[in-house]
């Protein structure tokens, strides 16, 4: 396998897909760099033809000045955060429901698994109009059918609407991860552990849960990297109002609909700043499982 | 105390029985050893006795004590798995400790239970390992570690030294046996092996398709069989079985006759044969011998230092007080 030889046709045959990867991954972030030192108005009549006029670091300077910088981060990580938490906490007690042997086990696995397949602009149309809705959702039916004051979903709540939104589509991703670890899980530990007098309360503390930690870190790791740029949901609920904006939203902002190329793209560069910061973070915290 | 009684227990999974109505009686202080060919229920038998498996039919006594519906954490029984089923995030202490903690010991008696057994078991230099780092011998001695910690009635070890290469099995059999002698207490071992079932057992039960075919000393199921099975089933290599004219000068449906049993010579015996395959021990040697007339293959064992070569013919006498007589349904004739 790893003769000199082989080592070196390997190379050659790997450099076709490794150039297009750089090439891809690397004109788009140095084009972003690029725009973002420059004043870039297309509608001012700004063009690439003429010329752009280098503003130096102002471009960022304005995009962080911006009164809606910091609450687009803390809405971005509030939403991660959120989410991280709701889809491994559910998923982990979904994956233990599904786990035990029932009546219908292959049609409820598919069930669960469905909101994956859905595009989450359909599912942010469908929360909205079906079941958020404060008039004929099917939640305002529910309030109403106990006598409760049907809420303002996506208006009054809206950080926890997209929360919720979010949640149930990475639910099914969480849940079958885990289910695989757990269904992983050698059956003689657990009965190991029962004849140990260990409740099945103290089996999950003490035998699932680590045998998961290795799982939950990867859903972890995964999702935040999706969960950053959340879109989709937001522009289809609340378009960014009520206190929605996130960090991407804001930067979709400032390129289209203010037209300001330069500016949206210092926010870009914010962008993966905070990426990078939220991945050592992670790594820190829960990448030591992935190790051992 | 430890003395374990089965009435009538029976299991069967869904339509299949697995375990017909089965009696048995396990002494305090015995060291008993459930042997038979694979997919018996062996392993079925042991989880039946450790509570993992609920009975489909029958009562399970502990010290006389009804314990068929007791969860197995009540049942006062260690068990030692296969697999070693070690926890493989914790370090062999933790390991050792968690049966004593579920229990809620204090912790200097912990210390001193884990300082005990990690000397008995070599264990020391190994306590802060996680188990992924042991070999399979250490890794078997944590199991048992984690089982003597807990001062059990009894312990069940399902096939633990199967995973083992030859030679640490052996070393590891002698260490069992010498924890037995120490402990007393009573333990219930399964193995397909027959050399483990004869050496340790002071009590071994025959099991084939979950039916007790003989519960017996080792002794005792050596010399007497009670069947035909059972017969083929002790000692090694197995039994030469003759059926025929030579079975019916005995007054039997068939005959057995163990390979140590049959004395060889170049010329005049009562049998004779051509010599096949020779397996040499160095102390013993094997002959597998053929056109005998009587069975396709007859096993012989003779010293080390008998000579016969592929091809030479061969003769052979029986000891006649060391054959078995079978009838037609495979029983003992006595
Ligand atoms: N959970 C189960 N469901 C259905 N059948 C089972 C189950 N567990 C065991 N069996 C069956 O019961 C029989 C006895 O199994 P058992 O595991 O007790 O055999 P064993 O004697 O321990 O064999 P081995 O020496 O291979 O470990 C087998 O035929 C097996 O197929
Ligand atoms: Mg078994």
């Amino acid at each position: 396998m790893a003769t000199q030889q082989s080592r070196s046709a390997a190379r050659l045959m790997m450099a076709p897909a490794v150039v297009l990867l750089l090439g891809w991954m690397l004109v788009p972030l140095i084009m972003t760099l690029y725009f973002s030192f420059k004043k870039y108005l297309p509608l001012r009549g700004d063009s690439l033809e003429n010329g752009l006029q280098w503003v130096g670091f102002q471009n960022y300077i304005r995009f962080v000045s911006s009164s809606s910088f910091w609450p687009s981060v803390q809405t971005t990580l509030i939403i991660v955060g959120g989410v991280l938490v709701i889809t491994v906490v559910l998923g982990v007690l979904l994956a233990l429901l599904l786990d035990q042997p029932m009546w219908g086990q292959g049609v409820v696995r598919i069930l669960v698994i469905a909101p994956f397949f859905v595009m989450p602009t359909v599912s942010g149309l469908v929360w909205k109009n079906m079941f958020m809705d404060p008039i004929n959702g099917i939640l305002a039916h529910t309030w109403r059918f106990f006598g409760a004051e049907p809420l303002q979903w996506l208006s009054q709540h809206s950080l926890e609407s997209i929360v919720l939104i979010v949640s149930w589509q990475w639910l099914p991703f969480a849940t079958l991860i885990l289910l695989t670890a757990i269904q992983s899980l050698d059956s003689e530990q657990l009965e190991a552990a029962e004849m140990d007098g260990a409740s099945s309360l103290k089996r999950f503390w003490f035998i699932i849960l680590p045998h998961l930690s290795r799982a939950i870190t990867i859903v972890i790791l995964i999702q935040t990297i999706f969960l950053l740029s959340v879109f989709a949901e937001i522009f289809v609920t609340t378009a960014g109002a009520f206190g929605t904006k996130t960090l991407t939203y804001l930067i979709f902002q400032r390129v289209l609909e203010s037209q300001n190329v330069g500016l949206g793209s210092a926010g870009g560069v914010y962008a993966i700043i905070l990426a990078n910061i939220v991945a050592i973070f992670l790594m820190r915290i829960v990448g030591k499982n992935l190790d051992a | 105390m430890g003395q374990i009684t089965l009435q009538q227990v029976q299991k069967s999974f869904g339509d299949t029985e697995v375990i017909p109505p089965l009696d048995l009686t396990i002494e305090d202080g015995e060291f008993v050893v459930f042997v038979g060919p694979s997919g018996c229920g062996k392993s079925t038998l042991l989880r039946l006795i450790a509570g993992l498996e609920d009975v489909t039919a029958g009562t399970i006594l502990i010290d006389g004590k009804d314990a068929t519906n007791i969860p197995p954490a009540k049942r006062g029984l260690a068990m030692v798995f296969q697999s070693y089923a070690l926890y493989p995030h914790m370090s062999v202490r933790k390991n050792i400790a968690f049966p004593m903690r579920m229990a809620k010991l204090d912790k200097a008696e912990q210390d001193r239970r884990i300082e005990q057994a990690a000397a008995a078991l070599n264990l020391t230099d190994y306590l802060d390992r996680r188990p992924g780092q042991l070999s399979g011998g250490q890794r078997q001695r944590v199991a048992i570690g984690r089982a003597i910690v807990r001062e059990p009635e009894a312990f069940l070890f399902d096939e633990p030294l199967s995973n083992l290469d030859a030679a640490l099995r052996v070393g590891m059999r002698l260490e069992i046996s010498e924890l037995h002698n120490r402990l007393a207490t009573t333990m219930i071992y399964v193995t397909h092996d027959q050399v483990e079932a004869m050496t340790m057992a002071d009590k071994i039960v025959v099991l084939q398709s979950g039916i007790i075919e003989q519960v017996g000393s080792p002794l005792e199921l050596y010399k007497t069989p009670r069947n035909r099975f059972v017969a083929g089933f002790i000692g090694s290599p197995k039994m030469n079985f003759v059926e025929g004219d030579e079975a019916v000068k005995h007054d039997a449906h068939a005959i057995g006759i163990r390979p140590e049993h049959i004395d060889v010579s170049p010329k005049g015996g009562t049998w004779s044969g051509t010599v096949g395959v020779a397996e040499h021990l160095g102390s013993d040697t094997f002959f597998h011998i053929h056109e005998t007339g009587l069975a396709e293959t007859l096993t012989v064992r003779a010293p080390g230092d008998v000579q016969f070569k592929h091809g030479d013919t061969i003769h052979l006498t029986p000891r006649a007080d060391q054959i078995h007589r079978f009838d037609a349904s495979g029983l003992r004739i006595s």
